[in-house]
């Protein structure tokens, strides 16, 4: 798919929680197709401090209304900035970006997500049900104050919940859910997006069962399409990039730095 | 329409605007953006003798306008960029023109032999200034006599445009551009990145892996600016901009501080359109301040009370 680089509308800025929020994005043109694990580069004007642009996976993707979704986490002055945006304004984006999660040999996976993280597990939902798959979700939020839009989730298949403190769901976390306990063997893949640490151990949890396990990873970059090096993943093939090479890597071919 | 081609050395340009090494791939990274052959030149990815990993992650962090990056010159090696890459981008419509990195005077040498034999780079950029690989690159480029051996041993295998990017990271680069110049180069260019550092308060760490890291972007402009100059003002050799140029204004200082083209980098990651617009912002500046040869820029800078 040949990257581009356009304006977008902000359609709506929803807020989701304390942290979180999600912005809602339409162009002038028809949206190109958009696979679940591919990103955007954010372009964050008016922020001094805030120099290179902002990578984001894409949320969801509505084609018939022609609406990008990208969900944020504040963590410092560029997504502050974004998370202020009003209905009307204009943001740049380049997109899309990246590979994609594949398509699992039998019916069910797991979809298990961190925090923001759950990012890319949206589109990849909506996709797998379009398949005729069946995908269950296992997500881990810190309270249940910054759980997301469970309910959008719901609609593409199970959602079993962590959290840190118990407030919702079980406590503790994703991996010791005691959903994983009762896995037999139908599960036929598992994508993961979150934390290293945690999709380390869903990693190392899934090739105990044998499970083939894909992450989306995320690096620093300057770019985002291949040109400047920087998003250095190791690999057993030697060193690859986030960018380029992935977001999405099958786990076995990852060299954890953690 | 103003004539906007340049020349450096026996190299003729059709505008001044180049892409800098380092921040363009090998060009094919930015064919979904735009017309390459829109370009003055492409300065490709540094390539050195054999393969080489790069450093470990993280590579890179932003800083006030500008980025810190410790690549390390990740790239495949020099026969792999010629049975490979060189097919690949030898139809480009504009000169692709090849850094050349090594760790050592032999290495410098057998990468520039090999390219002289390749028909469609007319040139090639030594770099002797990268700040993120262990051995090499910088040493000779912040040590003059070594600066003055690897470019006279390339000089004398290499026999099309030697250009000899330059170190900040010395006390007087118009000593090395002077050297180089002595030393047969036939143009210049600068600045390579400056050597920085980034440390997170909270961790008490470093925040490259490496520690230290190249600083690029409109942080080092002034820097940069200042540098142009002074070597204009001490070599007869063309000089070659480079340093946080984002937009045609930049390009524009540059050209007045005495480049007589410039190089585009960092700017590439924001909006890999940019080269295209400095073309066409040059193109405007020339046509509203009445100008009809770009080289009328050259080194134009009026300094008040001087004449």
């Amino acid at each position: 798919m040949k990257k581009q680089i356009h304006d977008f509308q902000i359609i709506a800025n929803r807020r989701v929680n304390e942290e979180y929020f999600v912005l809602s994005l339409s162009g002038n043109r028809q949206l190109p197709e958009i696979k679940p694990g591919q990103f955007v580069q954010v372009r964050v004007d008016n922020a001094p401090n805030t120099f290179l642009r902002r990578p984001f996976s894409v949320y969801d993707v509505d084609y018939k209304k022609n609406i990008l979704y990208l969900l944020i986490q504040i963590v410092g002055e560029g997504t502050r900035i974004l998370s202020e945006l009003k209905k009307g304004e204009i943001l740049n984006l380049i997109y899309p970006l990246g590979n994609s999660f594949s398509l699992p040999d039998g019916e069910k996976a797991l979809l298990i997500g961190g925090g923001v993280g759950v990012a890319p597990l949206m589109l990849l939902g909506r996709w797998l049900k379009e398949q005729k798959k069946e995908p269950v979700f296992l997500f881990g939020f810190r309270n249940y104050g910054l759980l997301v839009d469970i309910d959008l989730f719901t609609g593409f298949g199970k959602v079993h919940i962590a959290t840190d403190d118990g407030s919702t769901g079980e406590k503790g976390l994703v991996t010791q859910h005691s959903f994983l306990r009762k896995v037999t063997g139908d599960i036929s893949m598992v994508y993961t997006c979150g934390p290293d640490v945690m999709m380390k151990a869903v990693a190392l949890w899934a090739e105990k069962k044998d499970i083939p396990c894909e992450a989306s990873l995320e690096n620093t970059m300057a770019c985002g399409f291949g040109a400047c090096l920087c998003c250095a993943q190791e690999t057993v093939h030697g060193i690859l990039h986030v960018c380029t090479d992935g977001p999405v890597f099958n786990t076995k071919e990852l060299i954890w730095q953690i | 329409m103003a004539d906007i081609s340049v020349h450096i050395g026996d190299l003729h340009l059709k505008n001044p605007v180049a892409a800098a090494s380092g921040c363009f791939g090998y060009g094919t990274e930015y064919e979904d953006f735009i017309d390459l052959g829109k370009l003055g030149a492409i300065f490709v990815k540094g390539i050195t003798g054999s393969k080489r990993e790069g450093n470990p992650s993280p590579r890179m962090v932003e800083t006030s306008s500008g980025m810190l990056n410790s690549v390390g010159l990740q790239n495949k090696g020099i026969d792999y960029f010629i049975s490979d890459i060189y097919p690949e981008i030898q139809h480009y419509n504009t000169h692709i023109i090849v850094n050349v990195s090594g760790s050592t005077i032999e290495e410098y040498v057998m990468v520039a032999e090999k390219l002289n034999d390749l028909e469609k780079i007319p040139a090639i950029e030594l770099n002797i200034s990268c700040p993120n690989v262990k051995e090499g690159g910088m040493m000779f480029g912040t040590h003059c006599p070594s600066a003055i051996e690897v470019t006279t041993a390339v000089r004398k295998v290499y026999h099309k445009t030697l250009i000899v990017k330059l170190s900040p990271n010395v006390t007087s680069i118009s000593e090395f551009a002077r050297a180089v110049e002595g030393a047969g180069a036939d143009a210049v260019s600068l600045i390579n990145t400056l050597l920085g550092m980034a440390i997170d308060a909270e961790t008490q760490e470093p925040v490259l892996a490496t520690v230290t890291g190249g600083l690029s972007g409109p942080a080092i402009k002034p820097v940069a600016l200042r540098m142009v100059w002074e070597v204009y003002n001490s070599v007869k050799i063309p000089v070659i901009g480079i340093g946080g140029i984002m937009n045609a204004t930049d390009a524009i200082e540059f050209m007045l501080a005495g480049a007589t083209a410039v190089q585009i980098g960092t700017a590439n990651f924001i909006d890999p359109r940019v080269t295209v617009k400095v073309i066409n912002g040059i193109e405007d500046y020339l046509v509203k301040k009445d100008i009809t040869d770009v080289n009328d820029l050259v080194g134009a800078l009026k300094i008040p009370g001087q004449l």
